[in-house]
């Protein structure tokens, strides 16, 4: 048996453990240890990498760098990142997976390059088709290329160093429409023209320079509200961008690791379209809240604003509270005050519950993250699905910087933009506190007939402000 | 041939990974998002091989060295990232015995 033997062998071993660490993923019970099995395969995979004969001695030296500098700030941003910002966090290693992954294409192609044989030489040594070849490499570049840059636009708007609106412009379809045939016209005439290194090799310039244009012509007609579906597809265009690098230099563990990361993205973005009853298509492209509706503005009724001190007395002599919170929680990093206002209606003896939609936030799973972190009880979150039918019976709902996912609009308004979204039916509880900073319509530009009802009271403020008035009322009275 | 069995590899592993995944409690979605974006650093492994063998083109080394270090902080920030945000639900799996 070869060395290569054993390293592929070594490769069929992280595959496995790849494989169960991404199950064990989806059980609460099993996941941390799943993470660790995934990590040892990772290490097994890039420690067997390192002993293959083809690496040359000299260039030890430079991957060290690559790895000290990589673990250097990867290890520092996992352990300075708050918890609010998860959203960006991932959005920024999505990315820069897919530039690696863009970079290991190119690269491939720049070592058939400074052969100076060109492919006759490369191909003797590996035994492809240049055809294929040349068309992996394009799809590598194009993939990664695309991932990094929405990845980054994503993390700009999420992060709020670029505004998160959705940005449409007249033409934008068309014009993202003709990036992308350019693109496979160019990476066409490159896998054709492989042979002439001349023209191949800046045709691959053009591609990486198109590719990075178009990731940020993709994300920029997506709004706020959508990214739990754009951060979904763009993780899964990061393991299909690893899966292709994989093609690029025969690699199987590539493939099979990449591979289960794009469908595990693309398991998520279905979830993510059906909890909003969109199709990825609609979500992608239709640029929704770029524009404010002015629709069903006029007669909504008057809105009742509650003071601290009112919203203590109906507090106190609630039997039943359910918080919904938002990503207006996560921007006010008001999570630990909310469990702690929750535990002190618990111990007057109120029954609390924690009701999570399932796009609150701005990826998938934000909310439950936040409330973890704030320590509050798996039993006391309850899903959508589950709560909804008992809304009537609740005498307090408490809506925390939440605003499309509890629109009623969404059940009645068919012109309405968001018609036919599930959302936590609040409008149905007993009384219904809304804490929010203004009457600002949502992320989807939508007038929210909640705030008018005759139940709903509003307490305007910081979210952390006015909840930590509400404990402080209770620690006096 | 060989590319065949490369698509081959790549069409199960796709249906393996939609059979795996299929059902996750919505409280484990952002856990395994940034578990599953680790894995994805796996292209580690293709930059590793480009920098190493690389016999001299200063471009493709540059490009190599750089693939390296993001793939690395892909890999290392997504792990400790993910088994930071589990730990908090474990602690709180502890509280409750």
């Amino acid at each position: 048996m070869s060395a290569q033997d054993i390293i592929n062998l070594a490769y069929i071993a992280a595959a496995i453990l790849f494989i169960y660490g991404i199950k064990m993923l989806g059980s609460a019970a099993t996941a941390r240890r799943g993470n660790i099995i995934s990590s040892v395969g990772m290490l097994l995979a890039v420690v067997v990498t390192l002993l293959n004969k083809d690496i040359i001695g000299p260039n030890y030296l430079w991957i060290a760098v690559g790895i000290g500098i990589g673990a250097l700030a990867g290890g520092l941003a996992a352990k300075l990142v708050k918890m609010t910002s998860m959203p960006e966090m991932v959005a920024l290693f999505n990315g820069f997976g897919g530039l690696a992954s863009l970079l290991v294409g190119w690269a491939e192609y720049e070592k058939i390059i400074a052969r100076g044989m060109g492919w006759d030489a490369y191909l003797l040594q590996t035994g492809g088709n240049p055809y294929f070849t040349s068309t992996v490499i394009i799809l590598a570049v194009l993939i990664g290329g695309v991932t990094f840059t929405g990845s980054m636009f994503a993390y700009g708007k999420l992060s709020g160093l670029i505004a998160g609106r959705a940005r449409v412009f007249p033409g934008q379809k068309a014009i993202n429409v003709l990036l992308l045939a350019c693109i496979i016209a160019v990476g066409a005439i490159f896998t054709v023209q492989y042979n002439d290194l001349y023209i191949a090799h800046r045709l691959i310039v053009v591609v990486v320079g198109l590719s990075m244009l178009l990731g940020v012509m993709g994300v920029a007609p997506i709004g706020g509200g959508d990214m739990p579906v754009v951060i979904s597809l763009l993780n899964s265009c990061s393991g299909l961008a690893a899966a292709i690098a994989g093609f690029v230099i025969n690699n199987n563990v590539l493939i099979v690791a990449g591979c289960l990361v794009g469908a595990s993205g693309l398991v998520l973005t279905v979830i993510m379209c059906k909890a909003m009853n969109r199709n990825i298509a609609n979500v992608l492209f239709s640029g929704l809240g770029a524009t404010v509706q002015k629709a069903g503005d006029g007669d909504q009724g008057e809105v009742k604003a509650i003071s601290v001190q009112d919203a203590y007395y109906v507090l106190e002599s609630a039997g039943n509270v359910i918080f919904v919170p938002g990503y207006g929680m996560a921007l006010a990093q008001a999570q630990h005050v909310v469990r702690e206002l929750g535990d002190i209606l618990q111990e007057n003896g109120t029954e609390v519950r924690y009701a999570v939609h399932p796009v609150a936030g701005r990826m998938p799973g934000h909310m439950n993250v936040l409330l973890a972190e704030a320590n509050v009880p798996y039993e006391e979150l309850v899903e959508m699905d589950d709560v909804n039918p008992t809304m009537p019976t609740v005498d307090v709902a408490i809506v925390i910087g939440a605003n499309d996912v509890v629109n009623p609009a969404a059940l009645e308004d068919e012109g309405s933009p968001i018609y036919g979204m599930p959302i936590i039916n609040v409008h149905e509880a007993k009384t219904t506190f809304v804490l929010k900073r203004s009457l600002a319509a949502g992320f989807a530009g939508v007038q929210n007939g909640l705030f008018f009802m005759p139940n709903t009271c509003m307490l305007f403020g910081d979210a952390k402000a006015s909840l930590s008035a509400l404990i402080a009322e209770f620690k006096e009275g | 041939m060989n590319l065949i069995l490369l698509l081959f590899i790549f069409t199960l592993a796709a249906f393996l990974g939609l059979e795996l995944i299929s059902k996750v409690p919505s409280q484990l979605h952002t856990p395994l998002m940034s578990g599953a974006n680790a894995i994805s650093g796996i292209t580690i492994v293709g930059a590793l091989l480009a920098t190493g063998a690389n016999e001299g083109g200063t471009l493709a080394m540059i490009l190599g060295v750089v693939a390296v270090a993001f793939a690395t902080v892909n890999v290392v920030g997504g792990y400790l990232v993910t088994d930071r945000m589990l730990a908090m639900f474990k602690k709180k799996e502890g509280d409750k015995k």
